[in-house]
């Protein structure tokens, strides 16, 4: 017996399975965690991988958690140490009253172990060697045979397993077979020879709804499908790859013509970033929504680009998936670390549009909506995911689509428009919202042609260099930018339950973790308003929360707290008033470190909590 | 630095072809290019060629990079869509607009310092890609707009004005797009109308990607004794293998029959354009043997000029990726949009 009581817990608990990479442990582990979601309780798993291809550690935690908090938790009540090379780690990471699982085909000293865990062993290797002799089969069956005892030992339903297997090896009935029988091999070893079930238990639930469960560069991909993107051009990078892959292969479901088999969207691989948003920026020139993706470093190949998108005025969508840098950094690593890049992208005075999705539903959601954005504002319009956000499962309202929804191609002058006589200016003012008319190339063959330019030019595309003609683009440039506040996503606000002085704002991948932090402070006594930004250019509604509070935190994943400083900078605000909470290790931020963190500095500043102040 | 506004004026007696368009039509703005620049000359011939052509001027979208030559698509065509991109990558510019719309022709100006230094990849990327476009690189050997200073393609042991020798090998573009598989490479010289005109015309009428290096030298940098791309050096080492004309539809334009064999080579359009051989064992159509002349010629220091390779059965990007027919620009979420039905059937297949 273990010296410390073994952790009992039904539904809320962190199982983390150590792997080394390539042995093709992921989809075994995807499945473990979409049994538990079958069983109706809610999972948010993490992949936690490194910069290679095979051999190195590879981790995927699965937090069980029946409350539904979505953030990552922090702590493993069960490792499955299925790495010798991350084995000490491994075994000291594990919960006090925790499981540790592991291969007992070859013996261990005890030292090995810990006292206070529970040491489950099964001769896995053993085994699946008695059972197969090909060795690809020895190792991919390993990883269902330890599924199939992990099903033993926390209670799960064989049922639900099946039925997953059978969903995903539909049409191929000898994998199917095989995956089930190993399944139960593992699952009746257990079953024979160990106390099952132990402490950690999932009980069916019904606690997912009608939830899905996608990863958020797959719905940011789908959401360039239902916004009408045709154009794809991209560069591969971590974490931002899967968006095109996802891309293509949405688009090659649906967006083939019926009748011709023709494709309505192009997707080119550039050879390189700037290449990439070249051709965004040349397609949506031409009149076609068009978008790329990328993360920090094909940034700063695109930011000349971008100026050019900004000067010139041409739509284009990026999306930024978010990881540790600078430079390569550490590339498989989650963090929001791009704000100020973006913000203000390129040379020259620039700003550009953000958006900050929680979670995949909002990424579906903006995404679609930046194509609508873009070409409103005829500028560059950053999706700004994370790893954190995009290469991992979520669990999310289910995605919605609107079928009367057109889409917004802003404010193009058409052949008749120009007949009628309309006095075209391509950077003309009309409407007193900064923003001018367009025309696509080949609408008329006497009027509305201009010239595009990253020159200065006067309002009715002219080349210029004269100094006002120049001042007078570049406040009408800020006049568009001021109208983009009220058309992006506006903040949310989420009060406590009593009046404070005291907020924090977040943004994007923080949320889940922020959402239940919030719980553990109001534990903790104290009690804060929550701002939630949603996009730069801020909504005047982020001033108004910044002088309702005395003292508000910004909670974000990067090591000089950007948005910290994007908000100073644009609200002209004392820095004092904004107490950063940085977070920046490249691994997800937990509830616990937001609460801990915000929770200290709120002691430290001998806070009475309002409650005991008021009675 | 302002526009110098064009006069509107027609003479009534201009002859006017196909489409009733007179050669004022496809004119531009004044150029701001100093005075006897070979770009101007080559801004003259894109003229005339897509006068002769009878394209209706607003179907052409004209994208160029940064340089002087990259400023001539605002001197032609005045009443197209033009845009001047970023240094050297044009290529991407015009392959996105390519994208967005097939049905539109696109000529994509650049310089040799543009499309052979910083644009090189993308010079390279938009040939192999196929792209349907008439890829013209203005090439003095210098870069014009920062004065003076060597391009990539300056020959190695050429002199620049200041007097220094230049150490590093030339790139020769033509030969890099044969390499690359373009399928219609030729070259000229910008003061040589009768020839560039004709090159011109059939490259716009090929399908896939064309590519027209044309040496135009450059009068304030690269027409000193030394240089190898000044006036005098050209007209003494130019060296034509052919000479063509285009024949559109059912009106050919009359060609000028000079001695020597004629060849036909037929465009993807069904558009011919008929090659004069001067080298009566050159054939066009072998990619491999343009290759070996363009070297061979290369090694006597002589630049070959004319269309040295062309495929007329050339498929182009829109063909790789087996895009619709209708231009991607004009779908509205009608064509677009998979619907919330769909997108029900999705959320269902991931619970
Ligand atoms: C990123 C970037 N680097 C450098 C420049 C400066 N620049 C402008 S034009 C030019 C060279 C143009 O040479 P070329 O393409 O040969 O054209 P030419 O002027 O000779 O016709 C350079 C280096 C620039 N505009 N952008
Ligand atoms: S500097 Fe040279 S290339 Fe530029 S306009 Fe003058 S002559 Fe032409």
């Amino acid at each position: 017996m273990p010296d410390k009581k073994p952790i009992s817990s039904v539904n809320d608990f962190v199982v983390r399975f150590a792997n080394v990479n390539g042995s093709g442990s992921a989809s075994a582990n995807e499945l473990f965690a979409r049994a538990i979601l079958r069983h109706g309780v809610p999972v948010s798993p993490r992949n936690i991988f490194p910069s290679n291809i095979q051999g190195l550690p590879t981790w995927y935690e699965v937090r069980v958690t029946e409350a539904g908090h979505l953030g990552a938790r922090g702590g493993v009540d069960m490792m499955v140490a299925m790495n010798p090379q991350t084995w000490d780690k491994d075994v000291a990471g594990i919960e006090p009253g925790g499981y540790l699982f592991y291969d007992s085909t070859k013996p261990m000293p005890s030292t090995k172990f810990r006292d206070d865990i529970t040491v489950i062993g099964v001769p896995l290797t053993a085994i699946t060697n008695s059972t197969y002799t090909d060795p690809r089969q020895r190792q991919l069956f390993k990883n269902i045979i330890y599924l199939g005892a992990l099903c033993a030992l926390l209670d799960m339903d064989p049922k639900v397993i099946e039925q997953l297997i059978g969903e995903q090896y539909k049409g191929k009935e000898k994998l199917l077979s095989s995956n089930v029988h190993a399944l139960h091999l593992g699952r009746d070893w257990a079953l024979q020879n160990l106390k099952c079930p132990i402490g950690l238990r999932i009980k069916r639930a019904d606690k997912v709804g009608d939830r899905i469960f996608i990863e958020g560069n797959s719905a940011a991909a789908l959401g360039a499908v239902y916004g009408g993107a045709t154009v794809c051009a991209w560069y591969p990078i971590t974490p931002s790859s899967s968006v095109a892959e996802a891309f293509t292969s949405h688009c090659k479901k649906y967006r083939h013509d019926p009748e011709t088999g023709k494709a309505k969207y192009a997707i080119v691989q550039g050879e390189d970033e700037l290449a990439s948003i070249g051709i965004v920026i040349g397609a949506s020139w031409n009149g076609a929504r068009a978008f790329t993706a990328t993360s920090g470093p094909g940034i700063s190949l695109m930011t000349e680009f971008i100026g050019l998108s900004y000067f010139a005025e041409i739509p284009a969508v990026i999306m930024n998936i978010q990881r540790a840098g600078p430079s390569t950094g550490m590339p498989t690593r989650t963090q929001q670390c791009d704000i100020i890049a973006c913000a203000y992208a390129s040379h020259g005075d620039t700003k550009h549009v953000l958006l900050f999705p929680e979670d995949p539903a909002e990424a579906f959601e903006f995404a679609a909506a930046s194509f609508d954005l873009a070409e409103r504002l005829q500028t560059t319009i950053f999706l700004m995911l994370d790893l954190d956000i995009g290469m991992n499962h979520r669990l999310c309202r289910p995605l919605k689509w609107d079928d009367a929804k057109q889409y917004d191609r802003g404010k193009v002058m058409t052949a008749e428009m120009l007949e009628e006589g309309r006095d075209f200016g391509r950077y003309l003012d009309v409407d007193g919202d900064g923003i001018p008319y367009r025309t696509y190339p080949g609408t008329h063959p006497t009027k509305g042609s201009y010239f595009t330019r990253g020159t200065s030019r006067d309002r009715y595309a002219r080349y210029s260099e004269e100094g006002p003609v120049y001042a007078d683009n570049m406040q009408r440039l800020v006049r568009k930018f001021e109208t983009a506040q009220d058309l992006v996503p506006r903040p949310l606000q989420a009060n406590a339950e009593r009046p404070t002085k005291y907020g924090v704002i977040y943004f994007g991948s923080t949320s889940p973790a922020m959402d239940e932090a919030i719980g553990l402070l109001e534990a903790r006594g104290h009690q804060l308003d929550r701002l939630r930004i949603r996009a730069f250019p801020f909504h005047s509604s982020v001033a108004s929360f910044l002088a309702e509070h005395d003292f508000v935190y910004v909670v974000e994943q990067n090591r000089d707290s950007q948005l910290r400083q994007l908000i100073v900078n644009e609200n002209g605000i004392d820095p004092v008033r904004l107490v950063p909470i940085v977070h920046y290790d490249g691994t997800p931020i937990t509830a616990r470190f937001i609460a801990k963190a915000i929770g200290d500095h709120q002691d430290h500043l001998k806070v009475t909590p309002l409650r005991k102040a008021v009675s | 630095m302002t526009y110098i506004a064009k006069p509107k004026f027609h003479h009534p007696g201009l002859k006017k072809n196909e489409l009733g368009y007179t050669h004022r039509d496809y004119e531009g703005k004044i150029s701001t290019l100093c005075a006897g620049c070979g770009h101007d000359s080559i801004t003259a011939s894109i003229i005339e060629a897509c006068y002769e052509l009878s394209i209706e001027p607003h179907r052409v979208a004209k994208i160029s990079g940064i340089g002087c030559s990259s400023k001539t698509p605002d001197y032609f065509l005045g009443n197209s869509h033009g845009f001047n991109s970023v240094h050297g990558r044009m290529p991407s510019v015009l392959t996105g607009a390519n994208l967005a719309n097939r049905d539109l022709i696109y000529l994509g100006v650049s310089g040799d310092g543009d499309s052979a230094s910083i644009g090189f990849g993308q010079f390279a990327h938009s040939i192999r890609r196929g792209v349907n476009m008439t890829y013209i690189v203005e090439n003095n050997g210098v870069y014009g707009l920062t004065k003076g200073q060597f391009s990539a393609t300056a020959d190695r042991g050429s002199k620049s004005k200041k007097g220094v020798t230049n150490t590093d090998n030339a790139i020769d573009l033509v030969a890099i797009a044969l390499q690359l598989g373009a399928t219609f490479v030729a070259r000229s010289f910008s003061g040589d109308k009768t020839q560039l005109v004709p090159l011109i015309a059939a490259a716009i009428r090929h399908k896939g990607a064309s590519f027209i290096d044309v040496i135009s030298p450059c009068i304030a940098f690269n027409n000193h004794a030394g240089s190898t791309k000044s006036f005098d050096y050209v007209r003494e080492h130019n060296d034509a293998v052919n000479r063509l004309d285009v024949l559109v539809g059912r009106d050919p334009i009359a060609v000028d029959y000079a001695p020597g064999m004629v060849q036909v080579v037929e465009q993807h359009d069904g558009s011919k354009v008929a090659l004069r051989k001067i080298d009566a064992d050159y054939d066009p159509h072998d990619r491999l043997g343009a290759m070996t002349f363009l070297q061979k010629h290369a090694a006597k220091g002589q630049i070959v000029t004319g269309l040295l390779y062309v495929d007329p059965e050339a498929e182009d990007l829109h063909e790789h990726l087996n895009t619709v027919e209708t231009p991607l620009n004009t779908l509205e979420a009608d064509a677009l949009c998979p619907g919330s039905a769909v997108l029900d059937k999705i959320n269902a297949s991931l619970r």
